[in-house]
């Protein structure tokens, strides 16, 4: 039975979206199954939720792109196609988002603003890429800097998306020495709710499960200290990794080519910074739950993590010194014996007056005066 | 500054300052002893002495006759918790690597569950001479602030590093932050603490056997 | 001019060197030399633990010669050393410490304690922080020359007496002979034996020997009381007398710390090496029997124990050399707990048997050679340190214990052969 046939089937809404892209009620509910299991959700919930995403209005969604690479919305698009995930995006009114939308110049701008207007209040602000805070000529769009952007279009936002490591933590831009710096979506704005999706991109399925969130309860998911969503944030690569029990034996590859890494043994040795990485890249995996980068062979990097483009050699071991270096040791050192030889000069003038002010003992020398 | 942060920073600036003090305390502290020198000995030596600055440096690992029965708790903890934190340090596959990035120096490890049983036998060493050294009359009139913070010193690393290993309680990134921290305190107590005798122990010995040997006597 | 904390403060600072340095910097607050030492171990006070009687040069060592140290002072954090505390500390360095070493034989990071409170003892005796008979005993050494107030006169009636019992001449003042012999003032007083034995024993080996008038005195009160400008003293009056009779060698006699004294102390007094040797009778008498200059006949059938002076033994090195003479000797020799270089002491070394205030704890630490002596169930024991010997006679005696104490020169000289024995 089409969802179409539905007498309940509002117009406008998600409902009827799904009914004139022909989805089946089944295949919605499996959806919605998967996402309730994501969200960390009772099972319960899931018609509840295939309800209430049926019955919302179509979100008015604007995205802004500061300093970023792109690869967050490559995640988003490419990655799933053709499934819901993807189609999800035809149930939102994506009304600016300047890779994806077909106007330029002045009329997507132009866009942007009638959608700001509009929605006044209501709309979700989408944001990938740091701002730059050094000289807002680092990176702007139509002659607005990212900064002006950003604080014009949070003004209406019901929340705000950040989607990537950049938007969330600042990522690679705010590496050091951090050129432009760049800062994070939360670092300027206080006022609206924000929900952290970092990574490297993220996950596609975690970006869509955070708004299929906010469209299921109209409020944004509960947020771990830095701000993700705990479902998906609460535990670490390493917790999950198939890779786990060779780390506790104490299994691990030496090089990437040896026949312990053929073993697939623990790359821990090989700087994988699963440990310390919130994520749920080994369970959900990418592209359509083929792999993830450690069934590939290689470390986590820890890209969903803030700062991690600076949290030491990507290839060292996480117990290993980041930056300490014989040459470091050999300058200690030689602070050392410059310090020491000092000492000894003084200890050496110290006795040596000891000895000049030496005088003879005799045995009436023995006895205190006060004796 | 989250977990990450302070990891990074427990095993980046932290960890370069704390290696440098580390170093250059040590190498100051050297100077500090042999600086003030030693009269060269006119008497002469026993030649073919049994006793000698290098035989005692040895020697001295083991307790003397008697002494084992007069003070058991003192000799089984000590040599526990000693044995126990050279295996944790020189044995873990983890300190190993450590070692080898900073030396190119290396050695097989040893099973992951024997260093963890030597570190928990290690960790209750501290705690029965801990109990010692507030009981016995002799060890109370001796310790000062020091000697309790030097015991603190030494049984954080051991404990930060079980627990990040068996990931206890914290969240593992805080714990090998924590844990890393631990060791850079540790280090830099090292030098100017009575953890010094980590080095001056071989000094220390030597001078013993070598005024023993010269005259005759094996100390 | 007397004694002042200035100077001794000045003479602290003097003594400390790198194995002192190294010592304080290893010490890990163990406790184990409490365990070692006699007067912890017979009393169980505290206070009595070896590392702790050395406070007052901790002290000076931290403050003069760290770089924590002296910024403490600098800071005003630490306070200096005073008065009162070294006069706190005194019987705690004299009363409570022979010098025995055992805490230096069981330290686990080595370290040489005994080595420290000698050098500790420089600054209490030149801050006057001396006991007073240690005081009384080293004016007389210097005085006088002898620590117990002995002339030569007195020597020279012993002398008589020796010769007219054994018919053998007592060479004095005779240059050129292989060695000159010592006595310590207990000797001489209490056991003319040692001479009449020696006697003997040298007449039968067949060696030249003498005695000095101007240097008789084996005893250095300066290393006890630990004033080197006065130990020194002492002990040039024997090399002044060894280097004139041009001997071969001085003979230390049964005496313990007369032994560390000039064999190992003399020649750093000195400020030279010796020209010509220093050895302890038993060394001697082990070297004479080993060539068969000294014969034996027949055993003593009594069970016998041998105590091991803490300075010639454990100090001195020489542990086989009464084995190998006693052997010789005893039908039923028993070795006590502990015996050789771990041996527990009389209790009366170092300056203790000298200093009337130390007697009650002296005779109660003695408790621990009765359990030992007990151990072997002899009625005989052997010593080769008159101090030790006395020290022993009057702790045997306070405890109402009937067991002799022989010196083994003159328990070898019982068993000697003799050509023409009178």
């Amino acid at each position: 039975m089409k969802l179409a046939e539905k007498p309940d089937i509002l117009p406008g809404t998600v409902g009827e979206g799904l009914a004139q892209r022909g989805i089946c009620r089944r295949e919605f509910l499996q959806f919605c199954t998967a996402l309730t299991a994501l969200l960390a959700l009772p099972p319960t919930m899931t018609v509840a939720m295939a309800e209430a995403i049926s019955k919302a209005r179509r979100q008015s969604v604007i995205w802004l792109s500061f300093q970023e690479c792109t690869g967050c919305t490559e995640s988003i698009t490419r990655s799933h196609t053709p499934t819901l995930e993807n189609l999800i995006f035809d149930l939102i009114s994506l009304d600016y988002h300047h890779t994806l939308q077909a106007a330029s110049g002045e009329a997507a701008e132009h866009a942007r603003e009638l959608a700001m207007k509009d929605n006044f209040g209501k709309y979700l602000l989408i944001v990938d890429g740091a701002i730059p805070m050094g000289n807002p000529g680092f990176s702007t769009i139509a002659g607005i800097s990212n900064y002006d952007m950003l604080m014009e279009a949070a003004k209406g936002a019901a929340a705000i998306v950040a989607v990537g490591t950049c938007a969330t933590f600042g990522g690679i831009p705010k590496a050091d020495p951090n050129p432009t710096g760049a800062v994070a979506v939360s670092d300027i704005i206080k006022d609206k709710p924000i929900i952290n999706v970092p990574g490297c991109p993220p996950i596609p399925v975690v970006m869509t499960g955070v708004l299929a969130h906010f469209l299921t309860f109209g409020s944004i998911p509960e947020l771990d200290s830095l701000g993700r969503p705990k479902s998906f944030y609460g535990e670490t690569i390493h917790d999950h990794c198939y890779r786990r029990p060779f780390y506790d034996q104490g299994k691990f590859a030496q090089t990437f080519d040896d026949d312990a890494a053929r073993q697939g043994w623990c790359l821990f040795k090989l700087g994988c910074k699963g440990p310390v990485t919130y994520n749920v890249c080994a369970t959900t995996k990418w592209n359509d739950g083929t792999s993830f980068p450690i069934q590939s062979g290689h470390g986590c990097i820890g890209c969903s993590e803030p700062n991690f483009w600076d949290a030491g050699p990507l290839y060292e071991a996480l117990s290993m010194p980041i930056s300490a270096t014989a040459s470091m040791l050999g300058t200690a050192a030689a602070v050392g014996t410059a310090a020491g030889a000092a000492i000894t000069w003084h200890n050496r003038s110290t006795k040596a007056a000891a000895k000049a002010a030496h005088e003879k003992v005799t045995v009436q020398e023995l006895i205190r005066e006060d004796k | 500054m989250n977990h990450l942060h302070l990891l990074t920073f427990a095993r980046g600036s932290a960890l370069n300052w704390a290696l440098m003090l580390c170093v250059a305390g040590i190498v100051l502290r050297l100077f500090e002893i042999f600086g003030l020198g030693r009269k060269t000995d006119l008497a002469k030596p026993r030649i073919n002495s049994p006793g000698s600055g290098w035989h005692t440096i040895f020697s001295r690992s083991l307790p003397p006759q008697g002494m084992l029965k007069r003070e058991p708790v003192t000799y089984i903890g000590g040599y526990v918790f000693h044995l126990g934190l050279l295996t944790a340090i020189l044995f873990f596959a983890p300190h190993i690597e450590l070692i080898r990035s900073m030396t190119r120096l290396g050695w097989p490890s040893l099973p992951s569950p024997l260093v963890d049983a030597s570190v928990v036998a290690s960790i209750i060493a501290l705690g029965v001479l801990l109990a010692h050294r507030l009981n016995n009359p002799v060890k109370r009139l001796l310790s000062g602030l020091c000697d309790y913070l030097a015991w603190t010193a030494t049984l954080l690393p051991l404990l930060t590093g079980y627990m990040a290993y068996h990931h206890l309680f914290i969240e593992y990134t805080l714990m090998l932050a924590l844990h890393i921290f631990s060791v850079d305190l540790l280090l830099v107590l090292l030098p100017f603490t009575k953890l010094f005798h980590t080095f001056s122990v071989f000094i220390s010995r030597w001078y013993n056997g070598d005024i023993f040997g010269r005259k005759g006597v094996a100390s | 001019m007397s004694a002042t904390l200035a100077k001794g403060l000045n003479s602290f600072k003097e003594v400390i060197d790198a194995p002192i340095a190294s010592f304080f910097s290893s010490c890990v607050h163990c406790g184990l030399c409490a365990e070692a030492c006699l007067f912890y171990t017979e009393t169980g006070d505290a206070q009595f633990t070896p590392i702790h009687k050395l406070e007052p040069l901790r002290r000076v060592w931290r403050e003069e010669y760290t770089l924590l140290g002296k910024l403490g002072k600098l800071l005003g954090l630490s306070k200096p050393l005073t008065d009162a505390e070294l006069t706190e500390w005194e019987p705690l360095v004299y009363d409570s410490c022979t010098l025995c070493g055992r805490c230096a034989m069981v330290c686990p990071v080595g370290n040489d304690l005994t080595y420290m409170i000698r050098k500790l003892r420089e600054g209490m005796s030149s801050s006057g922080h001396a006991p007073e008979d240690l005081i009384g005993a080293t004016t007389r050494s210097i005085t006088i020359g002898s620590p117990m107030g002995i002339k030569w006169p007195a020597v020279l009636a012993q002398i008589k007496h020796v010769q007219a019992e054994t018919g053998i001449e007592v060479p004095v003042e005779r240059a050129g002979a292989d060695y000159l012999v010592l006595m310590s003032s207990m000797e001489i007083i209490n056991f003319p034996e040692y001479l009449s034995a020696l006697s003997r024993i040298f007449k039968q080996a067949g060696v030249t020997w003498t005695l000095a008038s101007d240097a008789f005195e084996a005893t250095n009160s300066g290393i006890q009381i630990g004033a080197s400008d006065l130990a020194r003293e002492i002990v040039s009056r024997i090399v002044v007398a060894a280097e004139r009779l041009k001997v071969k060698c001085v003979i230390s006699p049964e005496c313990g710390h007369a032994f560390t004294a000039l064999r190992w102390e003399g020649p750093n007094l000195m400020g030279k090496p010796f020209g010509f040797e220093v050895k302890h009778i038993l060394e001697v008498l082990d070297e004479l029997h080993k060539a068969g200059k000294l014969k034996t006949k027949g055993k003593d059938k009594r069970p016998l124990t041998y105590h091991d002076p803490c300075q010639i033994a454990r100090r001195g090195g020489v542990v086989e050399q009464p084995r190998r003479l006693l052997s010789e000797v005893a039908a039923d020799f028993r070795e006590m707990p502990d015996a050789g270089v771990m041996n527990w002491c009389c209790g009366g070394g170092g300056g203790v048997s000298a200093n009337s205030r130390a007697e009650p704890l002296r005779l109660q630490v003695f408790k621990h050679k009765i359990t030992q002596i007990e151990a072997t169930g002899v009625q005989t024991l052997i010593t080769a340190c008159a101090n030790c010997r006395i020290v022993m006679e009057e702790g045997l005696e306070h405890y109402h214990m009937n067991i002799e104490v022989i010196g083994l020169t003159e328990l070898l000289a019982e068993y000697l052969v003799e050509d023409n024995a009178p």
